[in-house]
């Protein structure tokens, strides 16, 4: 595990009303790192993502970031200490244009590199389709507006989830592309994957997760795809 | 002439019925809320702006100065202290929540100021007229009244275009779990939705109140004027908003000129109508 972790997830349960979702779950992501968690459908890795962002509530210290618990928060006092979120589908607001979905998401004006200037350098298409409605526009710039909108916060730790999710393989990669130079500026990310190969290739930790717990965790190199598959079948 | 006149009275009249309708609109708009006691809030308006005239001797219009703010602050304790704890993805618990609100509301009201008919007086204003023609003149107070339903639609349309609230309520009404995730905080967000709403009811209240009496059960019908333009113009729309106003207040001025008993009753057909025809109202939201 990284030293001086900037996310601990310790022990965490989380429910929907009588079903529990997660079972005493631990991660922890050093400033800078990548963690990917990865599973089948219903292996709570979304849970997870939305225990961290704060639209599920757990106990306080079962999430602790820079060392503070932030369990009992509200999303949005979350991403005002820093963790932004690339939700599961995009989801735009549609009544919004592009450049209004990315100014959304600067609402806090966090410090740091990321301005609406600087997401049109990395996403030059963005800024040619600023006017547009953001629905308009294909999967993959959709994609590259959800991640503009939660770079626009300055996000010392960047929630992804299933960013691949619909996407052609070559939009993938170079979505791909893009998350790497975004990492290796500094900003740390959680990326929950069903892409395999994808997540591995960008993590320093992976974290398996099978119907709700940790089934397999280590860092990325020392994890073999045998130990993986067998750890997301269950086998 | 007499048609002429018919129908610029209702357009006029259709002015205040726009007024009453936007703040529905607005709420419907921003958060699914349908708000029951929007009425009653008209007439609680109107009962506040008759303690400022009587209290500090403000004429009715100059009173708004202090109701409009007044309702704002009360709208923004509302829906902060009692429906932000009924809202979620079930449209009930806030339906029956305003239900409640509105038998309270009115009962207050006859506890306080009795069953009794009121009225704000305007002095000169309320007869002062223009005419236009023989036979055909326009009241000045209908007349701003007018001015101001229309001053008010575009400074909502305004709002939610070109500013950063009116983005954030455009954002929560489109995904209040997303907006939460953006910094939005939808609590305060709905909040100053239900204030700005309460604002344009305070207005309302006040031309309601010099252009007719009112007594605590007045807000109910007021609702119904409300919603039936709301729907006749298109849910979440506000200009087809301040069309459903005008709309409904000419089929009932010319129900009115066919037969006084109709004028109401004109006005509810032709709400049918567009619900049976274009359930979707005359401009939806996608048309603005």
């Amino acid at each position: 595990m990284p030293e001086a972790a900037l996310l601990e997830v310790e022990a965490l349960d989380a429910h929907y009303g009588d079903f529990q979702a997660l079972f005493g779950v631990s991660l922890s992501v050093g400033a800078g790192q990548v963690a990917a968690v990865i599973g089948a459908n219903g292996a709570g890795k979304s849970t997870l993502l939305n225990s961290i962002s704060g639209l599920i509530r757990s106990k306080a210290n079962a999430i602790r970031f820079r060392g503070e618990p932030i369990g009992t928060l509200s999303a949005f006092r979350v991403l005002a200490r820093g963790i932004a979120m690339v939700p599961e589908g995009r989801r735009l607001f549609p009544s919004l244009t592009v450049e209004e979905n990315l100014i959304i998401g600067g609402q806090f004006k966090r410090p740091g590199p990321w301005t609406l200037k600087r997401v049109y350098e990395v996403f030059p298409i963005l800024e040619e389709r600023r006017h547009q409605a953001s629905t308009s526009l294909s999967g993959g710039q959709q994609q590259m507006v959800a991640i503009g909108r939660a770079l626009m916060s300055n996000p010392a730790l960047l929630l992804c989830d299933e960013i691949s999710l619909g996407l052609a393989p070559i939009v993938v990669r170079d979505i791909y592309a893009h998350l790497r130079g975004i990492v290796a500026g500094g900003t740390a990310a959680v990326i929950v994957e069903q892409d395999i190969g994808q997540a591995l290739a960008i993590a320093n930790t992976v974290t398996c997760m099978q119907e709700g717990r940790v089934a397999l965790q280590g860092r990325a190199g020392e994890v073999t795809r045998a130990d993986i598959q067998a750890a997301y079948f269950g086998v | 002439m007499n048609w002429v006149n018919t129908i610029l009275q209702g357009v006029l009249v259709g002015g205040l019925y726009a007024m009453f309708a936007a703040g529905l609109s607005l709420i419907f708009g921003v958060m699914k809320l349908v708000n029951i006691a929007h009425g009653d809030l008209i007439v609680l308006a109107a009962y506040v702006a008759l303690i400022v005239t009587d209290g500090l001797g403000l004429n009715p219009i100059a009173s708004l100065l202090v109701v409009v703010p007044v309702m704002a602050v009360i709208g923004y304790c509302l829906q902060r202290g009692l429906l932000n704890r009924t809202m979620g993805d079930d449209i009930l618990p806030p339906l029956l929540v305003t239900f409640g609100l509105s038998v309270i509301l009115q009962n207050g009201l006859l506890e306080l100021f009795s069953a009794d008919s009121r009225r704000l007086q305007a002095g000169a204003l309320e007869t002062a007229s223009l005419q236009l023609a023989d036979g055909l003149s326009l009241g000045v107070l209908p007349l701003i009244q007018f001015g101001l339903a229309v001053a008010i639609i575009a400074g909502l349309h305004w709002m939610f275009y070109h500013t950063a609230l009116g983005r954030s309520f455009r954002a929560v009404s489109d995904d209040p779990r997303v907006a939460q995730l953006m910094g939005l905080n939808n609590r305060h967000v709905f909040a100053l939705a239900m204030a700005l709403s309460l604002a344009i009811v305070a207005v309302a209240g006040v031309f309601l109140a010099v252009r007719t009496n009112f007594d605590p059960a007045t807000g109910p019908a007021r609702l119904i004027f409300g919603f039936e333009a709301v729907i006749i113009g298109g849910l979440s729309s506000l200009w087809g908003t301040l069309l459903g106003g005008i709309l409904l207040g000419v089929v009932q001025a010319a129900g009115a000129e066919l037969d006084p008993g109709w004028q109401v009753l004109a006005g509810h057909v032709a709400f049918l109508a567009v619900l049976a025809f274009r359930p979707q109202g005359l401009l939806s939201r996608a048309s603005r």
